[in-house]
């Protein structure tokens, strides 16, 4: 009974779950209209080449953020270091809904020169929930 | 006569005095032998210690800490980051304002400490620079650094990279016995 009581408290002091978050988040692109999301489209994307004008360079997500989503990136630009994005490997990621929308904000400016669709980020999330 | 022995010797105690104290100042250069009577005796740069600066700043780029740059150039930065150094880094206002409180008030010019002051002394009253690596103190401290280790060096690219370096730059000390330049090794002049 004390232990079942131990194993409680620590469940209920887990922080947020990377899966609830996610789905959480593909219900709302859902609700603007996006789905049925595809994690394979998402890795199409991942890699997919653009052409960023500040820098005049072919760019991708894997630019700053490796290819493989289990090592750590590098930012083209400044060099800084990135953690890697994959739960499996950092379970960190994907456990803030904000920080998650901050981003797809940022990057998709800086990558695309233009604000991600529903469709796109939901791809992405699946893709990088199920690296 | 005596008198005359006794001025000679108190004339070459000074020169000696003087000497040996010049010797000295010059010993260590590493924040100008004028700072020497200024501020908190430190070898480093105050640490970062707001956590809005940290992640959102840090995020991209090396935290620089608030004291390399004083309030006026902070405020030019942070009032133009729709456009910074060619990236958009726009801020939601209420964290915007967060972070330029936090580098405003532990800027250079409101540091009491010397790495800070010898930064503020080197940048012209009228100037309000961008880029840390424009200061006079700067360039003066890595005037000596061949292309081929740093903007050459596919491995710090920059200058604007300290911490590929600087092994110590998050804790705030920049002292170069702590330089490690990645594919060459220590970095002692």
């Amino acid at each position: 009974m004390k232990r079942i009581g131990i194993i409680f408290l620590l469940l209920i002091g887990q922080p947020a779950m990377a899966a609830d978050v996610v789905e959480d988040l593909l219900n709302g692109y859902r609700s603007e209209g996006a789905g049925p999301f595809d994690a394979a489209a998402g890795r199409i994307r991942w890699q997919q080449q653009h052409l960023q004008a500040n820098l005049e360079q072919q760019v991708s997500c894997a630019s700053c953020h490796s290819p493989d989503l289990t090592q750590t990136g590098k930012h083209i630009k400044t060099g800084k270091l990135i953690e890697p994005l994959a739960v499996r490997v950092n379970p960190d990621r994907l456990t803030d809904a904000e920080k998650i929308e901050k981003w797809f904000n940022r990057n998709c400016n800086w990558t695309y020169g233009r604000a991600c669709t529903a469709q796109e980020k939901g791809d992405l999330l699946l893709f990088i929930q199920n690296y | 006569m005596n008198k005359k022995i006794a001025t000679g010797g108190a004339i070459m105690a000074l020169c000696i005095g003087l000497s040996v104290s010049f010797v000295a100042v010059g010993d260590d250069d590493w924040w100008g032998d004028k700072d020497r009577s200024y501020g908190e005796r430190t070898k480093s740069v105050a640490t970062v210690m707001n956590k809005a600066y940290e992640s959102e700043c840090g995020a991209c780029h090396f935290a620089y800490q608030p004291g390399f740059l004083p309030v006026r150039s902070w405020v030019k930065i942070m009032g133009s980051l729709e456009d910074h150094f060619g990236d958009n880094a726009a801020l939601d206002a209420p964290t915007g304002k967060e972070v330029l409180a936090y580098l405003s008030d532990n800027a250079a010019d409101r540091m009491n400490q010397r790495f800070s002051y010898s930064i503020l002394r080197s940048i012209p009253e009228d100037a309000a620079p961008l880029r840390i690596t424009e200061t006079r103190f700067f360039t003066r401290e890595h005037h000596e650094l061949p292309n081929r280790l740093v903007r050459d060096n596919p491995k710090v690219r920059s200058f604007s990279n300290c911490q590929s370096c600087h092994t110590q730059a998050a804790q705030g000390s920049f002292n170069e016995h702590s330089v490690v330049i990645p594919g060459f090794g220590r970095w002692d002049d």
